[in-house]
């Protein structure tokens, strides 16, 4: 059968078992691609469990640069038995299947329109390697080497990636190096290598790096300048404050005296972390929290607190699938709405929508700044599948130049100045009062409430003088519409119609709007970054016949949202939803928006 | 609830402190509480405490949660900043706030609803992180704000105005504490201001988490004669188990001129705290016999007070997280980033 050879554009998915150590050899893989110069797109679908149960990984190589998933899969690299019919039934016509042949494969499994390439990988491991354990673990080194062979990945980056990751440990390097030449050399003697399609050094990361969200994340409230952080561990947020621990580590402790200039709290629930972070922020420190949905939940009475009592507070939220537990290790845009208005009465937050590591950097890093000048939470929305999958993201800069943005704040010079101060008047050109901090001056001192307040701070259940606070907050919220990072909007030529999304929905979006403009479908694109929405949201929405509005959650929350606080009628926008928890692919935007169309026709 | 104004005038006489200021500069706005309300005595002592500290009104921090008792810090120190937070939230907002500086002398006020119930996972957990704070609980057995539920620690017989008396275990705040590895463990009643005065100012002086549950009637819903926790009650039934006295560091000298008869404890800022032990043998420095003592006597329907246990040498929140001397607010931003060219430096790791 004759086959076109395709370059640098194709897809694999691994399927292993969790728990056996195959996410270090998925990762090595990646990078050596990365590092070959190639776009590339790994995406880890795992079980929210430690050992045992099935675990995929999907590569996708794209030298046009696309980040989303594929859903055609060029080659299954199944190495878990117990998931073998379902991922061989996922493989594109003429596509491959690699599997383990030291134990045959059933019958009934056989397809006859895709290839099956056995390598005895088990067995090989078995026969070099002593110790059980390390037998489990070479096996996916042994997997790796050969798919350095039937994808031509270049061995001399592998070999380097060795040597990096296990340095000075001599023998880890030299088992390593055995079980992937094990499995290179078998396949290059057995397997027709290489494979049709296949990777070609490129030049194309030479500006980018290979970083997870979490981790930019993390990066960027050390940046910002936090000094104060409490969470509660969830995923996928844990690994924003394990990244946060390890770079304080490494960029605040005090060589010489050992001492830290930043205090992280493992608290005993999320109450407790927004509480923390609360009495921080309130202190003066510029302090953050990081959590998922449910930590969201626990956290609404006191995000309220910090509304009505003007303190500011950042939190990053992770979104997982809900409702209830969920999927913890699934993703999802399911906590629009509860973040927007968290807690009870009237409140509304400051949200930033970030949709790769880049901007979890600068929008984290942003996050503080907002929360100060405008005295309220600031939630960063991400989710898991920026949070927590590498991506492949321009390199992370900073600019000296930059100085916090503490909004307003009486300093002891005005205090002396001052005849008396109030807490909450008179207010600045965004409606925000200056804040005092404890311990400046004894003209500052002020008494902090969430009980009902007048705009001079003192207690009160007179209707005017609580609308008068209340009005205010609302007028505050908006202001802060031109500081919010403003929205993405790309326009085609001959567009009918526009394209809306939110977040992790980009990529997506992106790559399905090329292909529907393969197909003559032209639609302009906006995504937005922040809440609450700014004139320019409105306007594309307006000027549109229609929208779509992609998000991924069951109740077109992000539509909601545009409801309720844009005046555009709802009719104008039609929801594409996708909320099966994992991350989206263009042929789902494709296939939604092309299904309307022809339906409405 | 009287409703005059109180003259803001300092009397001449009144004694002035180290700073120069006299007990009229400790005092707050006028309570709202009901008149006779033990709250209203806590917070007398507390001012007394806070005078005879010497603590500078504007380095206070005044935290508190939800409740008639949580409403207090309005009616102390006008000068300090004071948060009045949410129901059972103030131990972890105080630790956050303690964590971001440390220059400031922290309060927290709190009553029995408001930590040991809604808020009692937060008080284990502030007990194990030690942030320096005098936390005081004043404890009336019943929710007073809400109109007078039990409360977890109502104990076992305690009639409420209405409806049946309490058949569940108290849960009861030193014990609790004492197990929990409080560093600070002290009671007192709100009536007994020769005592209670000198255990806020140890608690004030103590260098981490000072527990100070304080027996405090509620004249509206718990002052009758089937509460234990009553006026009545109280009276009759509270020993005293330490006698104390609290001698700041710059009085050390004169104080130890009759030193005999009593057990002296050094504070970290040096000042020292004098203990009279009642019972014979009775030593605050055994958190297990402290833990015997109070279980016994309870157990006979006294209730115990003075300051039962207390180590000087357990290590605060601070110390725990390796912090700097410095508040960490006043830390400037050009110490906090790492820069441009660290970063540049960082990226290469992701590559
Ligand atoms: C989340 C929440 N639930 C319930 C309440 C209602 N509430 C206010 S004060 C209080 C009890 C206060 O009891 P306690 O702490 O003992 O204070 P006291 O009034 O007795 O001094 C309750 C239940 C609240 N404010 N917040
Ligand atoms: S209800 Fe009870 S606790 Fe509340 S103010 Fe009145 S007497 Fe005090
Ligand atoms: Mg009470």
């Amino acid at each position: 059968m004759h086959q076109t050879i395709r370059v640098n554009d194709f897809a694999v998915k691994l399927a292993n078992v969790n728990g056996t150590g195959s996410a270090s050899a998925n990762g090595l893989l990646m990078t050596a691609i990365f590092r070959m110069g190639i776009p590339v797109c790994g995406k880890n679908l795992f079980p929210s469990n430690i050992q045992g149960l099935p675990t995929w990984y999907e590569i996708r190589v794209s030298g046009d640069g696309y980040q989303a998933r594929a859903l055609d899969y060029d080659l299954m690299v199944a190495m878990n038995s117990q998931t073998y019919a379902r991922d061989i039934k996922e493989v594109r016509a003429g596509g491959y299947v690699l599997y383990d042949s030291s134990w045959p494969l059933d019958k009934s499994l056989s397809r006859n329109d895709v290839t099956f390439l056995g390598a005895p990988l088990a067995q090989m491991c078995n026969d070099a390697f002593g110790n059980p354990r390390e037998r489990i673990l070479m096996k996916n080194i042994a997997y790796a080497g050969t798919l350095c062979a039937l994808l031509s990945i270049d061995m001399a980056v592998v070999d380097a990636l060795l040597l990096e990751k296990y340095g000075m440990k001599q023998a880890m390097v030299d088992s390593n190096r055995k079980a992937l030449m094990l499995g290179y050399e078998y396949a290059k003697e057995h397997l027709p290598c290489p494979l049709p399609f296949r990777l070609a050094t490129m030049d194309a990361n030479s500006d980018k790096v290979l970083i997870d969200g979490n981790t930019a994340t993390a990066l960027g409230c050390l940046y910002a300048g936090a000094t104060f952080a409490a969470w509660y561990p969830i995923t996928p947020a844990t690994s924003v404050m394990d990244a946060f621990t390890k770079f304080s580590a490494k960029y605040r402790k005090d060589k010489e005296t050992g001492r830290s200039n930043v205090c992280i709290l493992q608290a005993e629930d999320e109450l407790a972390a927004i509480g923390m972070v609360i009495g921080a922020s309130w202190a003066g420190a510029r302090s953050f929290t990081s959590t998922a949905g449910p930590g969201i939940s626990l956290m609404n009475e006191l995000l309220g607190l910090a509304y009505y009592a003007e303190i500011p507070a950042v939190v990053i939220d992770v979104q997982r699938v809900g409702p209830s537990t969920g999927m913890p290790t699934r993703t999802q845009q399911g906590d629009v709405l509860e973040c927007a208005y968290a807690s009870h009465g009237d409140t509304k937050h400051i949200l930033l929508f970030p949709s790769n590591p880049n901007e979890c950097f600068h929008f984290a890093a942003k996050s503080f700044d907002l929360a100060e000048k405008f005295q309220t939470p600031v939630m960063m929305v991400s989710d898991l599948d920026i949070g927590m999958n590498d991506w492949v993201t321009p390199r992370l800069k900073w600019d000296d130049s930059y100085q916090p943005d503490r909004g307003p704040v009486v300093t002891k010079e005005d205090l002396e100045g001052m005849a008396k101060y109030f807490r909450y008047s008179p207010q600045d050109e965004n409606n925000v009062p200056a804040r005092s901090l404890p311990g400046v001056h004894p003209k500052g001192a002020f008494f902090t409430r969430g009980s009902g307040h007048n705009k001079l701070g003192v207690y009160t259940e007179i209707p005017d003088e609580y609308q008068e606070v209340v009005d205010r907050l609302l007028l505050k919220h908006k202001s802060a519409a031109k500081f919010v990072p403003e929205p993405v909007i790309e326009r085609r030529e001959g567009a009918k119609f526009g394209i809306v999304s939110i977040g992790g929905c980009d990529s997506a979006v992106r790559e399905g709007l090329d292909r529907l403009a393969d197909r003559g479908i032209a639609a302009d694109y906006m995504r937005v970054r922040g809440f609450p929405f700014d004139e320019p949201v409105e306007r594309f929405l307006l000027e549109h016949d229609f929208c779509f509005i992609i998000e991924q959650n069951r109740d077109a929350q992000f539509k909601a949202l545009l409801t309720l606080e844009t005046p555009v009628p709802k009719e104008k926008m039609v929801s594409l939803l996708f909320y099966g928890g994992f991350p989206l692919s263009a042929k789902n935007v494709v296939d939604g928006v092309v299904t309307h169309l022809e339906g409405s026709k | 609830m009287p409703s005059i104004v109180k003259p803001t005038a300092a009397h001449p006489s009144l004694v002035r402190n180290k700073l120069g200021l006299t007990i009229r500069d400790y005092e707050g706005s006028m309570s709202t509480l009901c008149a006779g309300c033990g709250h209203d005595s806590i917070t007398a002592a507390i001012i007394r405490a806070f005078h005879e500290s010497s603590t500078p009104p504007e380095m206070i921090a005044k935290m508190s949660g939800i409740g008639c008792s949580s409403k207090t810090p309005t009616y102390f120190v006008n000068g300090a900043h004071g948060f009045n937070s949410a129901h059972g939230r103030m131990p972890a907002i105080a630790t956050g706030a303690i964590a971001a500086n440390r220059s400031l002398t922290f309060i927290g006020v709190s009553g029995d609803g408001d930590s040991l119930s809604i808020g009692l996972g937060h008080l284990a957990h502030a007990i194990r992180r030690n942030p320096k704070m005098l936390y005081v609980i004043e404890n009336n057995g019943v929710y007073g704000l809400t109109k007078g539920q039990f409360s977890a620690s109502a104990d076992i017989g305690s009639k409420p105005k209405k409806g049946d008396p309490n058949r569940m275990q108290p849960i009861d705040p030193m014990l609790l504490a004492l197990t929990l590895g409080a560093t600070f463990v002290a009671r007192s009643f709100s009536g007994d201001k020769e005592q209670l005065v000198p255990i806020l100012k140890a608690g004030l002086a103590h260098n981490g988490l000072a527990i100070v549950d304080v027996i405090s009637p509620c004249v509206t819903f718990n002052d009758h004669e089937g509460s234990t926790k009553s006026y009545i009650s109280s009276r009759k039934n509270i020993t005293r188990v330490t006698e104390m006295d609290f001698v700041p560091p710059e009085q050390e000298i004169i104080a130890q001129i009759s030193p005999q008869g009593k057990t002296a404890v050094t504070m970290h800022d040096g000042s020292v705290v004098y203990f009279t032990s009642l019972p014979e043998g009775y030593d605050p420095s055994n958190r297990l016999a402290a833990y015997s003592y109070l279980s016994e006597q309870q157990g006979k329907g006294e209730i115990p007070t003075g300051l039962f246990y207390v180590s000087t040498d357990q290590p605060e929140l601070h110390e725990l997280n390796a912090t700097p001397d410095e508040a960490l607010v006043n830390v400037p931003y050009s110490k906090l980033s790492p820069g441009a060219a660290a970063l540049d430096k960082l990226m290469e790791g992701f590559r």
